[in-house]
C-alpha cells in the first residue's frame, strides 16, 4: 500500500490543455514559488461540490466561498483546532486542503477566544438569525435589481436634464462590480452561521450516539428537523400544483413538456387558474437549482420549466395511484413530539435527561439555519448570480464579442471588466471594439482546453495524508476520514469489481446500474435501476421513489443520498470515490448497504 | 384465598395469585390481561403442588433428602436427584387435582374449537425469572401434549423437574432455600410457528435502550433458545421503528412437528439462507416486545412466534416475557461529562468522529 498520493507536481497536463493555469487565479494554482509547502500538504478533490471541471468564471464563486469559510474559522470565531481551507485548481479540478492548528498548546490557547466569539453567537442566535434573514434577503433583492442592457445609441435626455454626469458605459462597469461584490457577500453570509450550526447539531448528534449507540441518524434528524423548511418548499410547491391539477380534473394535461402543458392549460378557465398558480410559485421557489449551485450550467427550474413540470407529472401519477402527498403539519409536529418524548423516557436519570433537553434545544435553535441557508444562498442567490451574468453575456454576444451568452463564463472575473471596457470604449469613441476578434479566437481556444481537461481523471487526493485525519471540517463537511484515505490509497485490498464506501443506508439490492453525472441525466432513470452518481442533491428527491438503490462517489453518513435513502428504505453506499468511474450504465451491480460494499456482477 | 387456588386462567389473572404462579405463568397472565396476543391457557399453581405433596406426605421425604445433600459431590447428587424425581412420579397426582386439570383442559379444548387441543406444558418454578436470576432453561418444557392423560403425566414430569441435578445445584449456588422452591405448571395452547425466536428490548451488545434486538429462525423457538442454530438477527429502533441492522444467517436446523412429535430436522436448502421474517413481521415483533416492556416498565426478554394459522398483521404471538437480567443490573451511567454544551462542542471539534460528517450545502 502506498503511503502517499501523487505529488501535484507530477500530474501531467492533458494533451490540448496546455496553458490551462491562466484560466485560474495565480494564487490558486500550484507553482514553483510555494512548491515545498504545497508538496508537504494533503489535498483532496472536492467531489461533493465540484465533481467536474470548474469553468474560469465559476471559480469566482468557489474562491469567495472557501475564503469566507476560512476567514470565519480563522479570524472571526477562532475555531480551536482549525485554520482555514486552502484551495488549488489542478487540471481544472478543485482540490482543498484544510489546515489544522498543529500545536496542541496553541489549540488550548484558542479555546477561550472561541468561547467568547462563538459563545456570543450561540447566546444571541435567534436575534442574529432574524437579522441574517433580513441581510440575505437584502443581498438577493440587490442581486435581482442588477441589470445589464446594451449601451444606448444616445444617452437618455434625463442624463442631461438631471445633470447626472456619468453615463451608461461606466454604469455597466459599476453594475458588474456590484454583482461580484454581492456574490462575495452571499458567501460571507453563508458561512456566518454554518460551522457553528453544524457544531451545535453535531454536539446533540454525538450525545445521542453516546446514550444510544445504535440510534439511527434519521431518528436524531427527526427530533431536530423543522416542520416548515424553506429548502423543501420548492418540492412542496410542485406537490401542491399536482394536487391542484388533480382537483380541477386536468391532471392529464400535464406532461414533461412544459410548453405543451401550458398551451393545453390555456384552453379553459380551470387551466388558466392552474397556470396562474404555476406562475405564482415561481417567485421565489423556482429559483431552485438541479445541481449543487456551484456551476453556471446547473439548471434552474425557472429557466428549465421542463424539470419541475416533469416532477409534477410524476406527482400527478402518484396521486392517481391513490398516494397521499400531503404532510399534515399537525401530524408531523405530533410525531416529532412523540419521538422526543419516547427517547427522553428511555433515559434513567434526571441529570442526563436535562442534558438531552438542553442540547436538543440548542440543536433546534441552530437547525433552521442549517436547513434553510441552502435555499437562500445556493439556490435563490446563486440562480440570480448566474442569471445576471448570462444577461451580461447576452449583451456582449449581441455586441459580437461572443457566440453565445454562456461564453462569458470562460472569462476570469477580472477579465470581464476588461471586456466591458473594450465595449464601452468602442461605443464611446465610435469605432469597432477589439472584442469580436480577440474573444472570437480566445473563446474557442479556452473551450478546447476545458474539453481536454475533461478527459483528465482526477485522483481523489494529492500529497501526503496525515497519519490520522483530525481536522474537524475535513471530517464534518467533506466526510473525508482516515478510513476513506486508506481506501483511496488501496490499503483495503479490495477485490476487482468491488468498491467500498460508507454503509449509509441498510439493505441489499441488485439491479442494472445507471451512471448519472449531473441532474440533466435523471430523466433517463428507469424503475428499479440503481442510481450511480457523484452525489445527489435535494432537487433529485422525486427519483428516489423509483430506483432500487444508490451509490455515490462522495459523502458520508449524513450526505443527502444517505439521508434520503434511509427515509425511503433503499440501500445506499456513499463515498465510494470511484463509483461513477468503475461502474458502467447497464452493468448489473449489487449494493450492500449493510457492509458498504458495491459489487459489479457482470 | 387466591393463593390457595389450584387452577389460574391467564385471562382471569389475579395479582394475588402471583406468589403461587412462578415467573413464567405470572407473566403470561399479566401479558394476557394487558391485551397482548398470548395463546390461551391456564396454570396449575404451586399451591396445588404443595398441597399434593402434603397429602401424599412426600414433602417431608424430599426435605430429608435435600437436607444433607452436598451438591459438590456429583455422584451423590445424581443419585439423590433421581430418587427425588422417582418419589414425585410414584406419588402421582391426587384425584382432587386430576379432576380440576381435566376440567380445565376440556374447557381450553372447547374454547379453541378442538377435541383435544395440543398444548405446551411448561414448568414455572416459584424461584424462576427473578430479576437477579433467570433460571433460564433449568426446568422442563414439553411440547405438543395432547389428551387429558398426557397432560397429567407431563404435569408430574414438570413437578419432578424441580429436582434435576442442575436445578438442585443451581438453587444451592444461588442460595435459594429449598422450602421456597415450588412448581407451578402452565398449560397453553400450542402454536406451530412458521418462525419464532426471542427479542430483547435493548441491544444486548451495548445495552442501548433505544433498540430492540430480535433473533429469529425457522420453526419452533427451541432452536433459538437452546442456541443450536445461528438465528437471523435484527436491530429495530424502538421509537421510529426503523430496522437499523439485519444479519441473515445460514439456519441449518429447525424444530418442527413430524407426526405427533416435535423433532429437529435440517432446513431445506431453499429456505436456509433467506430471511425468515418479512419486514412487516420484524416490526410487528418489535412492537409487541415494546408493548411488553412498556407494560412492565423495564427492559424485557420475550419469546415470540409467527402463527401461520392467524391472518397477516396479527400473526405474531407472545409466548413469554421476563425482565432482562444482564444490562438491567447495570445502571445507565449519567453523561454529565458532556453536559456543558460549549465544552462538548470544543471536544467534538477536537475529536471528530467519522460517522458525524454532514453535507456542506
Amino acid at each position: 500500500m502506498a503511503d502517499r498520493f501523487p505529488s501535484p507536481f507530477e500530474m501531467a497536463t492533458p494533451t490540448g490543455a496546455e496553458g490551462w493555469e491562466e484560466l485560474y487565479g495565480y494564487s490558486t494554482v500550484f507553482s514553483e514559488d510555494r512548491r515545498e509547502l504545497e508538496d508537504s500538504m494533503f489535498w483532496f478533490m472536492d467531489g461533493v461540490h465540484t465533481p467536474e471541471v470548474v469553468p474560469p468564471w465559476d471559480a469566482t464563486v468557489l474562491d469567495y466561498a472557501i475564503t469566507y469559510l476560512s476567514a470565519y474559522t480563522t479570524r472571526h470565531y477562532v475555531i480551536p483546532p482549525a485554520l482555514g481551507v486552502d484551495i488549488r485548481y489542478l487540471n481544472g479540478y478543485m482540490y482543498l486542503s484544510p489546515v489544522p492548528v498543529a500545536d496542541p498548546e496553541e489549540i488550548g490557547a484558542r479555546v477561550p477566544e472561541f468561547a467568547e466569539r462563538a459563545g456570543f453567537y450561540f447566546a444571541n442566535w435567534p436575534r442574529l438569525y432574524d437579522d441574517w434573514m433580513v441581510k440575505i434577503k437584502g443581498v438577493i433583492a440587490e442581486l435581482e435589481a442588477v441589470h445589464f442592457e446594451a449601451l444606448p445609441h444616445r444617452e437618455d435626455m434625463a442624463v442631461l436634464t438631471e445633470g447626472r454626469g456619468i453615463g451608461s458605459g461606466q454604469l455597466m462597469l459599476i453594475e458588474y462590480d456590484k454583482l461580484v461584490h454581492l456574490t462575495s457577500k452571499l458567501w460571507a453570509h453563508h458561512f456566518e452561521f454554518l460551522n457553528l450550526g453544524y457544531a451545535a447539531y453535531l454536539d446533540f448528534f454525538g450525545f445521542c450516539k453516546q446514550v444510544w449507540p445504535s440510534i439511527p441518524d434519521l431518528a436524531i434528524a427527526k427530533m431536530v428537523a423543522g416542520i416548515e423548511v424553506d429548502l423543501f418548499r420548492p418540492d412542496e410547491e410542485l406537490k401542491k400544483l399536482a394536487q391542484l391539477a388533480v382537483d380541477l380534473g386536468i391532471g392529464d394535461r400535464i406532461s414533461s413538456d412544459a410548453a405543451a402543458t401550458l398551451t393545453a392549460m390555456d384552453a379553459d378557465d380551470d387551466g388558466k387558474k392552474w397556470v396562474s398558480a404555476w406562475e405564482t410559485a415561481h417567485d421565489p421557489w423556482f429559483n431552485f437549482s438541479s445541481g449543487s449551485g456551484f456551476y453556471h450550467s446547473d439548471r434552474v427550474w425557472a429557466d428549465y420549466p421542463d424539470i419541475p413540470m416533469n416532477f409534477i407529472e410524476s406527482y400527478v401519477a402518484a396521486l392517481g395511484r391513490g398516494e397521499n402527498l400531503e404532510r399534515p403539519k399537525a401530524a408531523v409536529e405530533a410525531e416529532r413530539d412523540r419521538i422526543v418524548a419516547e427517547y427522553s423516557e428511555l433515559i434513567d436519570d434526571d441529570e442526563t435527561r436535562a442534558t438531552f433537553e438542553g442540547k436538543l434545544g440548542l440543536a433546534r435553535t441552530v437547525f433552521p439555519y442549517v436547513e434553510n441557508h441552502n435555499f437562500y444562498v445556493e439556490h435563490w442567490g446563486m440562480s440570480q448570480v448566474w442569471g445576471k451574468m448570462r444577461q451580461l453575456g447576452q449583451v456582449l454576444t449581441d455586441a459580437g464579442f461572443f457566440g453565445q451568452a454562456d461564453d462569458i463564463f470562460l472569462l476570469r472575473r477580472h477579465e470581464v471588466p476588461e471586456a466591458i471596457f473594450d465595449y464601452f470604449h468602442g461605443w464611446a469613441v465610435g469605432v469597432p471594439s477589439r472584442g469580436p476578434q480577440y474573444w472570437g479566437r480566445e473563446i474557442p481556444r479556452r473551450e478546447a482546453i476545458l474539453n481536454a481537461l475533461r478527459t483528465f481523471s482526477p485522483p481523489p487526493a494529492l500529497g501526503v495524508p496525515p497519519e490520522v485525519i483530525t481536522e474537524p471540517f475535513t471530517v464534518m463537511l467533506w466526510g473525508v476520514t482516515s478510513d476513506s484515505v486508506k481506501a483511496w490509497l488501496g490499503g483495503d485490498d479490495v477485490p476487482e469489481g468491488q468498491l467500498n464506501g460508507f454503509a449509509a443506508s441498510p439493505g441489499v439490492a441488485e439491479g442494472p446500474a445507471r451512471v448519472i453525472l449531473s441532474a440533466d441525466g435523471i430523466a433517463d432513470l428507469q424503475p428499479g435501476e440503481i442510481l450511480v452518481a457523484p452525489l445527489t442533491a435535494p432537487s433529485w428527491a422525486p427519483v428516489f421513489g423509483k430506483i432500487g438503490a444508490t451509490v455515490t462517489d462522495v459523502g458520508g453518513m449524513m450526505s443527502h443520498a444517505a439521508i434520503v435513502c434511509r427515509e425511503y428504505g433503499l440501500p445506499a453506499v456513499t463515498g465510494t470515490a470511484y463509483g461513477t468511474k468503475n461502474i458502467k450504465t447497464g452493468q448489473r451491480i449489487r449494493v450492500d448497504g449493510n457492509t458498504g460494499t458495491v459489487t459489479v456482477l457482470d | 384465598m387466591p393463593d390457595q387456588q389450584h387452577i389460574a386462567w391467564f385471562d382471569r389473572h389475579d395479582p394475588a395469585t402471583e406468589p403461587v404462579l412462578g415467573g413464567k405463568n405470572t407473566s403470561l397472565g399479566i401479558l394476557t390481561m394487558a391485551g397482548l396476543p398470548v395463546p390461551p391457557g391456564f396454570a396449575i399453581t404451586a399451591a396445588a403442588y404443595r398441597e399434593a405433596f402434603r397429602d401424599s406426605g412426600i414433602d417431608g421425604t424430599l426435605a430429608a433428602m435435600m437436607a444433607d445433600l452436598d451438591p459438590e459431590n456429583g455422584v451423590v447428587l445424581t443419585r439423590v436427584a433421581a430418587e427425588a424425581r422417582a418419589t414425585i412420579v410414584d406419588a402421582g397426582l391426587p384425584s382432587w387435582l386430576t379432576d380440576q386439570v381435566d376440567g380445565a383442559y376440556a374447557v381450553l379444548s372447547e374454547r379453541t374449537g378442538q377435541d383435544e387441543v395440543p398444548v405446551a406444558v411448561r414448568s414455572s418454578a416459584t424461584c424462576e425469572d427473578q430479576p437477579d436470576a433467570s433460571f433460564a432453561g433449568e426446568h422442563d418444557t414439553y411440547l405438543w401434549v395432547r389428551s387429558a392423560a398426557e397432560v397429567q403425566a407431563h404435569v408430574l414430569r414438570c413437578w419432578a423437574s424441580l429436582y434435576t441435578d442442575r436445578a438442585i445445584a443451581y438453587r444451592r449456588q444461588m442460595a435459594y432455600a429449598e422450602d421456597t422452591a415450588a412448581m407451578s405448571v402452565g398449560i397453553q395452547q400450542m402454536v406451530l410457528p412458521r418462525a419464532s425466536g426471542v427479542a430483547f428490548t435493548l441491544n444486548p451488545r451495548n445495552g442501548d435502550r433505544s433498540q430492540i434486538a430480535i433473533d429469529a429462525s425457522w420453526g419452533l423457538g427451541e432452536a433459538v433458545v437452546s442456541g443450536s442454530v445461528t438465528p437471523d438477527n435484527y436491530l429495530v429502533d424502538k421509537v421510529i421503528g426503523q430496522i437499523t441492522e439485519r444479519t441473515i444467517s445460514s439456519k441449518g436446523i429447525e424444530h418442527v412437528l413430524v407426526g405427533d412429535r416435535v423433532v429437529e430436522v435440517e432446513v431445506d436448502e431453499a429456505r436456509r439462507d433467506v430471511p425468515c421474517l418479512s419486514d412487516a413481521e420484524i416490526c410487528a415483533v418489535a412492537v409487541l416486545a415494546r408493548r411488553a416492556e412498556r407494560h412492565y416498565g423495564c427492559p424485557q426478554d420475550v419469546e415470540w412466534a409467527i402463527d401461520p394459522l392467524l391472518p397477516e398483521g396479527e400473526n405474531v404471538v407472545l409466548l413469554q416475557s421476563r425482565p432482562e437480567t444482564v444490562w438491567s443490573r447495570k445502571k445507565m451511567a449519567p453523561h454529565a461529562s458532556s453536559a456543558d454544551t460549549f465544552t462538548s462542542i470544543v471536544h467534538n471539534l477536537l475529536h471528530p468522529s467519522g460517522t458525524q460528517s454532514v453535507h456542506l450545502h
